[in-house]
């Protein structure tokens, strides 16, 4: 018995048979962190991988209710931890909240980690924010682990070197119950960015370089390794940003190996390894890279130096253009495929060929989401917006109350108010909207989020998608604007 | 979870390119539990006006693409939120095939959970089916699963979906029992795997 087990072990997991007999051939990092998450691979190439780091929220409750009906509980709560993000009131008040629907969905995540044994960082947590920027900051998020959560942007824990994809809420409930998922191994990309960044150009510029460049399902059936100079140059904040938006490439997930920054950060963080131990997961993690002449599915180049300030202009993170250029005209695309979504995406935004983007005027400004309200990207708007006022109204909304409160320690929330900005809590608000902080119909709005789609930030909103430099930027001019100009002279 | 094997039905053509989860379902409807009734609210903002009337120009509202039951769609479907909620929606609308060039991951994934078939087609297969549907619209698709084919009048498309995951259409499967027949295993995994990565478990001071 045991020796068929051990031959069935060597059958379903190729790595473990070359290893067997000595031949080691150079993997990746997406390898690495595969094989080290494989309980077994099937003959038809599915795997079922073990689950490190599981987060839940508010928008987990039908995943809850199938173990309800099941009688089921969670197999580990004790690598479960929730959050309270998505439905929570940004600008109105968080005790005894007014709209029954959202205290209902509070609520219901307060009951339900209860009855499992599940540690919530809930509203009166001093803990709380948004799940991709408290996993993180907690250090919970680390790297090497096998990270999911019942949201798409669970990609930007990849960051840190950690294998981290969005699922639906019948996986969520099968990670529940069982604390593995299957899944079939993705084809692996490498995104290189050679050079170096020039000032005013951010790591959410970078992302939407190559999303431009790779359109919105060039990285499907993907998950993608982030490498170079420029992606090295990148802090923490940034290459979360980066990793975040892996998913509106299509990808499963982003990852980049980690480093001295990655593992600088980590340290002394409240749920990091300590003393020995976190030396001896350094020495672990530091052999996490993808080795010399180990084979890439795909390869995609671009240098950081030809980057420039990038906004959206569209209702697809594709429809991504430097500042300096002009809207799309449909009836110049050869493809009449492509000429149709450019005719949609200039409807819906209000837009004509050929207008210059630094020409649209704005109605609103949002800072916020997990994509960029990281004590950086705050940083960032504020040393645009310190001394100048905001032409147009808007929120910002921090990305956790942790950043909150360094925030204000800083000062930046005073550099929000005085330019006219209301300064929120943190949650989800307006990137999605269900928490009913939402763009007006017809309104345009200048957006650190992720999502342009037609209606995401409510219905009939407009939004334009860039950096939190070049949302203060639209927000002293009144319109899109290069932030560049504005940063002359002023401390970075 | 119901089981697909063959499906002949009226379908809608959808030809827009990314078209996303928000849109299928608009994020003030994911508080809904799903007995309350998602399909009434598919596609909300693209079906009805502001004011709750139907936009007649609307290919889902046309008389004969109401009760359709196959959606054939363009490149990168169901992309963005990992929202399932969206595919409910579909479901309870009555939809149980979308064919389209490409799908969201998370997509399709939630898709196969539910018993509704991704059919993937070639880009001029999709064009020509759609275009088949605008000259005649009551022309019933045919997709059967087993032959991965698409029956379109006297023509035959082929579309390609996960082996895996035809299997787990084709049979209603459900993962959680696949997955607790390997229950050992696991056990044995999580054994190892605590001292073979002592530093991936949560520190007990957060």
């Amino acid at each position: 018995m045991a020796t068929n087990n051990f031959l069935y072990y060597l059958t379903f997991r190729p790595e473990a048979m070359a290893a067997f007999f000595g031949m080691t051939q150079p993997q990746t990092l997406i390898d690495k962190l595969w094989a080290a998450h494989e309980i077994v691979r099937r003959q038809d190439g599915e795997s079922l991988l073990w689950v490190d780091r599981h987060y839940v929220h508010e928008g987990s409750f039908h995943a809850f209710s199938r173990l309800t009906e099941r009688g089921a509980m969670v197999a580990e709560p004790n690598l479960t931890f929730a959050v309270a993000d998505h439905y929570v009131p940004t600008r109105a008040p968080r005790t005894n909240i007014g709209n029954p629907e959202i205290a209902r969905m509070v609520r219901q995540v307060e009951e339900n980690t209860a009855r499992h044994h599940i540690k919530l960082f809930g509203l009166d947590d001093p803990r709380q924010g948004i799940v991709h920027v408290v996993g993180p900051e907690q250090g919970l998020t680390l790297p090497g682990l096998l990270i999911v959560c019942g949201d798409s942007h669970t990609s930007t824990h990849g960051a840190l070197g950690a294998y981290a994809f969005g699922i639906g809420a019948s996986e969520v409930a099968h990670v529940l119950m069982t604390q593995t998922i299957w899944q079939r191994k993705p084809k692996r990309m490498r995104i290189t960015i050679d050079g170096r960044a020039t000032p005013g150009v951010a790591a959410k510029d970078i992302v939407l370089a190559i999303i431009a460049k790779i359109g919105a399902d060039g990285a499907t059936g993907y998950a993608i390794e982030f490498a170079g100079i420029a992606i090295r140059a990148l802090s923490i904040e940034g290459r979360l940003t980066l990793c975040n938006m892996s998913i509106e490439a299509g990808a499963r997930c982003g990852t980049i190996a980690p480093d001295a920054t990655t593992f600088d950060y980590v340290k002394g963080r409240p749920f990091a390894p300590k003393g020995p131990a976190f030396d001896q997961a350094v020495e672990a993690w530091s052999r996490l890279n993808s080795d010399n002449g180990a084979d890439f599915d795909h390869e995609v180049r671009l240098d950081a130096s030809e980057i420039m300030p990038i906004v959206t202009w569209g209702t697809s993170p594709q429809h991504a253009l430097p500042i300096e250029a002009s809207v799309p005209d449909p009836a110049r695309e050869l493809d009449p495929a492509r000429a149709n979504d450019l005719r949609d995406a200039l409807s819906y935004m209000g837009l004509r060929p050929g207008t210059k983007l630094t020409n649209i005027a704005i109605d609103r400004v949002f800072i916020g989401s997990c994509t960029n309200a990281r004590i950086e990207d705050l940083r960032a708007a504020a040393a645009v917006l310190v001394g100048r006022v905001s032409k147009v109204p808007g929120l910002v909304s921090p990305g956790s109350s942790a950043v909150k409160r360094q925030a204000e320690q800083e000062g930046l929330d005073r550099v929000f108010r005085d330019a006219g900005l209301e300064w929120g809590e943190s949650g989800c608000s307006m990137c999605v909207g269900i928490n009913g902080d939402i763009v007006a119909p017809g309104e345009r709005c200048a957006s650190t989020t992720n999502r342009n789609f037609g209606g995401r930030q409510g219905p009939g909103a407009r939004t334009h998608l860039m950096s939190p430099a070049m949302v203060a930027a639209a927000a002293v001019t009144g319109h899109l604007a290069d932030v560049r100009p504005l940063l002359v002279g002023r401390k970075l | 979870m119901d089981k697909f094997l063959r499906l002949t039905a009226a379908a809608c053509p959808l030809d827009v390119t990314n078209l996303n989860t928000d849109q299928l379902l608009p994020a003030r409807y994911l508080k809904w539990p799903r007995a309350a009734g998602l399909g009434k609210v598919l596609l909300q903002d693209l079906r009805f006006d502001p004011d709750g009337r139907a936009r007649a120009e609307f290919p889902l509202n046309r008389p004969f693409w109401r009760e359709a039951r196959i959606i054939v769609g363009g490149r990168n479907f169901g992309c963005g939120s990992s929202r399932e909620a969206a595919v409910y929606a579909l479901y309870d609308y009555g939809i149980r095939c979308v064919i389209a060039p490409s799908f969201g991951d998370i997509f399709s994934g939630n898709a196969v959970q539910n018993g509704l078939l991704t059919a993937i087609a070639a880009d001029e297969v999709v064009a020509a089916i759609i275009a088949t549907l605008g000259e005649r619209p009551e022309l019933p698709l045919t997709v059967d699963l087993e032959q991965q084919t698409i029956l379109c009048g006297d023509r035959s498309y082929n579309f390609t979906i996960d082996p895996v995951s035809r299997l787990r259409l084709l049979n209603g499967w459900d993962d959680m029992a696949l997955t607790e027949s390997f229950r050992d295993r696991i056990l044995a995994f999580k054994l190892d795997d605590q001292s073979r990565r002592p530093w991936a478990r949560p520190g007990t001071t957060g």
